[in-house]
């Protein structure tokens, strides 16, 4: 007769050091685990609970202005550095972690415009209302010796806004005309203008690193290259655009921020209709920055609040605000992903999680797992009607409200009142436009 | 005047000190200087010269001949515009060379930032120490050699070929190329490791059935064989004669072994060992017959006379209590499959059973999840539904009503509470549903619209209270009362909107395996027990009655009634005892469609109430969300758990794996930055985890960069 011994092999349960895990017998038989559906349902109602409870995106306020924040720029090497400048001419120098300001320098009479780091991380560029353009050591100077710019250049006017080369010593102003300027020189190795305009906004793109885009008064959006004598091709919309932004993964594709409260994402190979229009401000639209990951963008409003928008959708997917932040001037993402800063009127730069109930600091491993299941669980039920509505929530402030509830009448009066002329005149003579269509005036060649 | 005077002076005097125009080369006072060239001058020289073409000469007397005046250059403006034309398009072209990275990039399942990681992991010494350079003569000697076969010399990671060859592929190419290998060599792998585990059995039973079945499956080969490479064929026929004749020669499988006499002399008291004895004669016959090629009208009816009878014509419907339904499922489905067939049958049967077992059992048990997902679901769902409506099943009509009060009390109770709040919240639900109203026409868009209010949440409380206020649900579909003649017209509204019920979705997929509580074989005694005990535990009430009676009064009230609309005495005689005319009764007898057939139509001890529940009406989702194209494909998707309680870590891990990586501290730089080389390289794919991690470089467009 066979005699059949059970035996187990040690190594299936016994650990091989104190510090490994414990081997847990797991059975996937589904008689054991019923109910999948509703179960994991349930799980993505209350991640879906959690992740608005814990959404306190706000992480401090950094104070020390006197004047509302003109413009911030980020620290090209340095994450932990942020530079800002002021409308009194202030510039100062932020270490983040520690919430604290580094060094202020008196850098303009009158506003500073635009602050620009250098890629390399050593020195930065301001221009202000003075006319000057003038390049700083990021190294704070030695005691006792006086705070004063490695170089100055004086304009023939006032620059509004500059931006530094990705890779090479060379960067762009715009003013009564964009100017490219090569570090070593006092004067612009080459001018574009087009038209009588000035400009208000300049961008280099971070990867076609030849190509520009300005913003201009007259209501348009112009595109240079800087190995071409002429400028590429405008674009003029309804109202003016205040700033724009390329999206640092994606070489066409850039956002630009309006006075008519929207957004607008252009292709720049089809200028003449943007790719998206992103709508859900309620006042003008001052300041856009691109996630350095090109996925999505932060801007800024006159309305006081921020938005965050995926760059390919219509509406924003979260909006941030507080009752003591005034109309927001300028706004950027920060370099790992994580924040986003916001310079005000009442002289705060605010910093922001850039995913509001985002845990903060380092996650173990299983912390982590259990992040990520619950976000693919509201993800996975996010058409679920009770799941949507409690994601979708967000508290706004009462005026802001009431202005949405008086844009929502103005907008649906415009649409009645078109709907109304159409049907009262000859077929095809008022044709029908789409949203996107209809805030572009004309594409100039 | 004064110029005049002086000219004559001045020309006399003939006095030269720099070059200039009017100087002849050969003459110092050069005559007919100063005078234009014209075209007819140059002609006469061209016409002698035999280089020129014969094309540039004739053009060259048109020009000649032509009167006209030249066009005027194009103004500046126009100029410029064209410049910034053929400007525009030369950039958006070099632009356009990004378009498969960023589409690629925005397909990607996961992205990890920082774009151009370094890989982990230690690194060769010719990477870390750089700048290292050959010194010494025997260095050099042996670096010349190198260097004369294109051999690596300080990174040899590839060889100058290995990168040539690499940049000869395109991308996609290589892509290609590379999945190709790698499926190979996972298929290789497989193959590897498959065939160790088997050589790893030691049972010589698992061999031999193998062995038999790998016999069996190369006759089968070996006819189409026939028909399609008669030379391998010929082969194999060559080889079979040969293990003939080794058959005839050697006595391996007569009587004459040891083991065979052993049998022999049991064979007259054991029926097994004389079977087995048999088998080897068998065995013996089959490999010293003569193989005959056979011709294709064989083969057809060699199939003819092997075809045999499909088992279910042996199994016979076993006796049981067929009174009682409940009987019927359970226990007779694996029943009949070893009980009633004759006990010849049952051995070869088990053992044909054993062969494939052993043979399939790997694939089964692969496979076990699926089928049991489609076998037992069914039936899992009507037990469940069954159950659901034996209780409820009494008053199935008045379920609505009853249910509205209720829910209406429960309304009053809580309204109290939440009337404080929801005056509060009054205008915020004004401005939803009027938002409701506005957004038809963009809907995609309401989709990713927040839902923005005054209310501000703080904890899961918050939470449930903006539950009962925000949301539109329940109150989109209250539930009417229908008057009889209305229900008897019209399909009951639920069908006609076709809706994802989360009944579907949340429970036709728990997918239980069901395992029989009994013993598969179950013997007759335990069984009558079994009957006996469920009898005895119904004996009181007539459970199956009642359900008949049950089921057959909710398929009456389903059935659309005969709407009577004849008027006695219109058109006609009327009076007492008289019966409108037959003619009459047909035209206005008015019979409606049949409602689509009930769900338990064919399940005769399943009743499934297709009334929608209130209360988990407000969970279900109503319309068809965006990329889903239709019900079925929304709902598997959210059938399959992603949870580790119902998958093991691995693929936990892969299925809730993130869009987006980002390193802490990592400063993401734009795409390009850092590197200058040209493609998109997929430096650590993962074939098990299917994830990529793409790398950056920038693409190849080798600009000649021209400053104009």
């Amino acid at each position: 007769m066979k005699v059949k011994v059970l035996c187990r092999n040690p190594d299936d349960y016994v650990r091989e050091t104190t510090r490994d895990i414990q081997r847990v017998p797991r059975n996937y038989d589904p008689t054991l685990h019923p109910f999948e559906v509703p179960r994991e349902y349930t799980r993505a109602l209350n991640a879906t609970k959690l992740e608005r409870v814990f959404a306190k995106p706000f992480v401090a306020s950094l104070d020390g202005h006197r004047d509302g924040i003109s413009c911030i720029t980020k620290h090209a090497k340095s994450l932990s550095t942020v530079i800002s400048g002021a409308c009194d001419g202030e510039v100062k120098l932020w270490n983040l972690p520690r919430q604290e300001c580094l060094r202020t320098v008196q850098a303009h009479e009158g506003f500073v415009r635009g602050i620009c780091s250098r890629f390399c991380g050593t020195s930065f560029f301001t221009v202000g209302d003075d006319k000057t353009i003038k390049q700083w050591n990021l190294e704070a100077p030695g005691y006792g010796v006086r705070e004063e710019p490695i170089n100055t250049i004086l304009g023939k006017a006032v620059f509004t806004g500059i931006d530094h080369h990705q890779r090479e010593s060379t960067f762009v102003t715009c003013g009564q005309t964009v100017d490219i300027w090569d570090e070593q020189r006092s004067s612009p190795i080459r001018s574009f203008s087009w038209g009588v305009d000035s400009f208000s906004c300049v961008r280099y793109n971070p990867v076609e690193t030849e190509l520009l885009a300005s913003c201009a008064s007259d209501r348009s959006i112009v595109l240079y290259d800087t190995r071409e004598s002429a400028p590429l091709r405008k674009v003029i919309m309804q109202l003016r655009s205040n700033t724009l932004c390329w999206n640092p993964m994606e070489a066409y594709y850039f956002t630009c921020a309006n006075e008519d409260y929207n957004l607008y994402t252009y292709d720049i190979r089809h200028l003449d209709v943007p790719v998206t229009v992103h709508m859900d401000h309620v006042s003008a639209v001052l300041d856009v920055d691109y996630s350095p990951t090109g996925r999505e963008f932060v801007s800024a409003s006159f309305d006081k609040t921020i938005r965050i928008f995926p760059k390919d959708k219509g509406h924003s997917r979260e909006v941030y605000h507080t009752k003591r932040m005034q109309h927001v001037i300028c706004v950027r993402w920060s370099a790992d992903n994580k924040y986003v800063l916001s310079g005000s009127d009442e002289m705060n730069i605010r910093l922001w999680k850039a995913n509001a109930s985002e845990k903060l600091g380092l996650l173990s491993t299983r912390e982590k797992a259990a992040a990520h299941y619950n976000k693919k669980l509201i993800e996975k039920f996010q058409h679920h009607p009770q799941v949507r509505r409690i994601a979708r929530h967000r508290h706004l402030p009462g005026d802001i409200l009431k202005q949405k509830r008086e844009q929502r009448e103005m907008k649906e009066a415009r649409r009645r009142r078109e709907q109304n002329v159409r049907k009262h005149s000859k077929p095809g003579s008022v044709p029908l436009l789409t949203e996107k269509e209809k805030h572009v005036a004309a594409v100039v060649e | 005047a004064i110029s005049s005077m002086g000219s004559r002076k001045r020309k006399k005097q003939n006095e030269r000190s720099e070059a200039s125009v009017q100087v002849s080369e050969f003459f110092v006072n050069a005559e007919g200087t100063g005078e234009k060239v014209n075209l007819s001058d140059l002609l006469g020289t061209v016409e002698k010269t035999s280089g020129a073409s014969n094309k540039t000469k004739k053009q060259l007397r048109n020009l000649q001949s032509s009167k006209e005046t030249l066009e005027l250059p194009l103004n500046k403006q126009q100029t410029e515009k064209i410049q910034r034309g053929i400007a525009y398009e030369k950039t958006a072209a070099e632009v356009s060379c990004w378009r498969n990275i960023i589409l690629q990039n925005q397909k990607a399942e996961q992205m990890v930032f920082p774009l151009n990681q370094e890989s982990p992991g230690p690194k060769r010494v010719e990477q870390v120490v750089a700048g290292w350079k050959v010194q010494t003569p025997l260095e050099q000697e042996i670096f010349r050699l190198l260097h004369i076969n294109s051999q690596p010399v300080d990174d040899p990671v590839l060889t100058p070929v290995e990168e040539q060859s690499l940049k000869a592929m395109s991308l996609e190419e290589a892509k290609i190329r590379r999945a190709e290998l790698q499926k190979a060599r996972a298929l290789q792998s497989y193959y590897e490791a498959k065939a160790k585990r088997e050589k790893k059995i030691k049972s010589k039973k698992y061999h031999k059935v193998q062995r038999k079945a790998k016999c069996k499956d190369f006759l089968k080969q070996f006819d189409e064989m026939v028909k399609t490479n008669p030379e391998g064929a010929l082969e194999e026929l060559k080889k079979m004669e040969l293990s003939r004749m080794e058959e005839r020669m050697s006595l391996k499988h007569q009587n004459s072994g040891k083991w065979a006499k052993s049998k022999a002399i049991m064979a007259k008291y054991d029926d097994s060992a004389r079977k087995a004895m048999q088998e080897q004669l068998q065995m013996n016959k089959d490999l010293t017959q003569k193989i005959v090629v056979p011709s294709d009208d064989e083969h057809e009816s060699n199939e003819e006379g092997l075809e045999t009878i499909p088992d279910f014509v042996n199994d016979s419907e076993p006796v049981i209590d067929s009174v009682n339904p409940w009987m019927r499922g359970q226990l007779t489905h694996e029943e009949p499959e070893v009980s009633c067939v004759t006990t010849e049958d049952v051995q070869t049967a088990e053992e044909e059973n054993e062969e494939e077992e052993l043979v399939g059992e790997f694939e089964r048990k692969r496979k076990l999840r699926q089928a049991d997902e489609e076998d037992l679901i069914p039936t899992e769902e009507e037990r469940k539904r069954a159950e659901d409506v034996v209780e409820v099943s009494d008053k199935e009509e008045e379920d609505d009503d009853d249910d509205d009060e209720e829910e209406e009390e429960e309304d009053v109770s809580e309204f109290n509470t939440l009337f404080r709040l929801m005056r509060s919240e009054k205008t915020l639900e004004g401005s939803n549903q009027t938002r409701e109203g506005l957004n038809t026409p963009g809907q995609e868009d309401e989709e990713g619209l927040l839902n923005e209010g005054q209310i501000r949440v703080r904890n899961i409380e918050d939470l449930e209270v903006l539950g009962e206020f925000v949301d539109p649900q329940p109150i989109a579909e209250p539930s009417l009362p229908r008057t009889a003649a209305v229900e008897a017209t019209s399909e009951p509204p639920y069908k006609k909107k076709r809706e994802i019920d989360l009944k579907e979705v949340l429970t036709k997929e728990a997918k239980a395996v069901k395992v029989p509580f009994l013993p598969t074989v179950v013997d007759e005694e335990e069984r009558d027990e079994q009957i006996s005990i469920i009898k005895e535990a119904f004996a009181g009430d007539d459970v199956i009655s009642d359900f008949i009676k049950d089921k057959s009064k909710l398929e009456a009230a389903g059935r659309p009634e005969v709407v009577d609309l004849t008027l006695p005495g219109w058109g006609e005689w009327g009076g007492v005892g008289l019966k409108p005319s037959r003619w009459k009764r047909k035209r206005f007898r008015i019979k409606t469609a049949p409602p689509p057939p009930r769900q338990d139509q064919k399940l005769p001890d399943v009743i499934i109430s297709e009334n929608r529940n209130a209360s988990v009406a407000s969970h279900q989702v109503s319309q068809l969300p965006f990329p889903f194209q239709n019900t079925a494909q929304f709902e598997s998707s959210i059938r399959t758990p992603i949870g580790p309680t119902w998958n093991t870590q691995s693929v936990v891990k892969n299925m809730t794996k993130p869009k987006v990586i980002t390193k802490m501290g990592a400063i993401i730089e734009p795409m390009c930055s850092g590197n200058q080389q040209g493609a998109i390289t997929h430096a650590n794919t993962n074939i098990k985890n299917n994830s990529t991690v793409y790398t950056w470089i920038p693409p190849a467009t080798a600009k000649n960069i021209v400053f104009v």
